[in-house]
């Protein structure tokens, strides 16, 4: 298996879970075999709704954690304000906002606050775009029986 | 029954009715009625007791007692009754006339779709009007030419209350459609002979030309804050088409 994903100081990560879930963090020291040293102050990519506040620095479980493939250049134990200085400048919001990732995590998030009239009017207009494709299928179904008629 | 293999011929008394396994017997108490010939006692009339009115005196029998503070003497039942009560077997049901009135939940104001649970409209989607004083209950409208269903009452534990609320504010419910317009009227006056009650037949329901009225004045007056409604196309088709659950969905962690 080819690893690609490394934990090394100045990775960002994803808290998958416990406090700060679904904010960025990158890790700024390791502690030992299973925990690191967390801090995101600019990652205001928030989910839930509430306080957009960003990570305090603090310790957390690699359990916890998703490493994404972003990297910030910082020194090792590097303080809260030089690790959000490296964070603003490689633009890693921006860029996590842009993923594929991030973009499916938003999706999810609004599939399950759907109301039932929402999710009558997404049914609709399933049933609608379905309807053309199959149309323009039948189309293209009855021009090649056409031609391998002849 | 018994089978005779005694030496000297003799037949061993068996017992008429025994136990096969423990608390069963062999003979039930029917059989046993009919083993014992008990209905020939039933066949003749038992004698009426002829009633005295000695009877009441000598319910109490008068007994002396010792002891100097004790009243010298007690009333003494002469017939004391079984030891053992009978269980009661006609224990009225005491039925709640007047149910208390359930206060409203908050997500349920006037114009909120509500999902129907229970009963014959199960499943579709109404407008909530309001809350009728006295039941409590919720009263609904299809509206009528949408999904069939008239103005209705229904209780508010069977109703889930979506968040699409509709602006009523224009929607007048004339007042006389309260608790008591809709009671059933039951013509129970009629005395209770078997032949009445057969012959009649189950009477049919039929609206009545004010239900009708009522009905029309609403849904017309609803039908026009629909079509007033940014997503009208899509609120015709909601509100004629039945909830269900598909698959992967949960009904907790579904937000209505």
């Amino acid at each position: 298996m080819i690893y690609n994903k490394f934990v090394e100081v100045g990775r960002v990560a994803f808290i998958a879970k416990g406090k700060d879930q679904g904010k960025l963090a990158v890790l700024v020291n390791i502690i030992d075999g299973n925990r690191v040293l967390v801090d995101g102050p600019s990652t205001g990519v928030v989910l839930v709704d509430g306080p957009s506040t960003g990570v305090v620095r603090g310790v957390r479980n690699f359990k916890d954690l998703h490493l994404t493939k972003y990297k910030v250049p910082i020194r090792l134990g590097q303080r809260t304000k030089g690790v959000q200085e490296a964070f603003e400048k490689a633009g890693i919001n921006e860029q996590w906002k842009n993923s594929l990732w991030a973009k499916k995590l938003e999706k999810r998030h609004i599939r399950s606050n759907l109301t039932d009239f929402e999710r009558f009017k997404v049914l609709r207009a399933k049933q609608l775009r379905n309807r053309i494709i199959r149309t323009e299928l039948g189309k293209l179904r009855k021009a090649t029986k056409k031609t391998s008629a002849k | 029954m018994a089978q005779g293999k005694g030496a000297k011929g003799t037949t061993p008394k068996l017992p008429r009715n025994y136990e096969v396994a423990p608390g069963l017997s062999r003979f039930s108490k029917a059989r046993l009625f009919h083993k014992r010939g008990l209905y020939q006692k039933l066949q003749k009339a038992s004698p009426a007791k002829p009633k005295s009115k000695e009877d009441k005196s000598k319910q109490y029998v008068v007994k002396p007692i010792g002891g100097d503070k004790n009243g010298k003497e007690r009333r003494i039942l002469a017939k004391k009754g079984s030891k053992i009560t009978p269980v009661l077997t006609n224990v009225k049901n005491s039925v709640r006339r007047n149910p208390k009135k359930v206060p409203l939940r908050k997500s349920i104001t006037p114009g909120t779709i509500l999902i129907l649970l229970a009963g014959r409209h199960r499943g579709k989607r109404v407008v909530f009007l309001k809350q009728l004083e006295k039941s409590g209950l919720l009263l609904v409208t299809g509206p009528m030419k949408l999904n069939a269903v008239p103005l209705r009452r229904v209780a508010q534990a069977f109703v889930i209350a979506t968040k699409t609320k509709l602006d009523i504010s224009k929607v007048q419910v004339p007042d006389h459609v309260n608790h008591d317009y809709f009671k059933k009227k039951s013509e129970k006056k009629s005395e209770k002979t078997d032949a009445s009650i057969f012959a009649a037949g189950k009477s049919e329901y039929t609206v009545s030309d004010q239900r009708k009225a009522d009905q029309k004045t609403v849904d017309s007056a609803l039908l026009g804050v629909i079509r007033a409604h940014k997503d009208r196309k899509y609120l015709f088709g909601y509100l004629g088409s039945r909830f269900s659950l598909a698959k992967g969905q949960l009904p907790h962690n579904l937000v209505y």
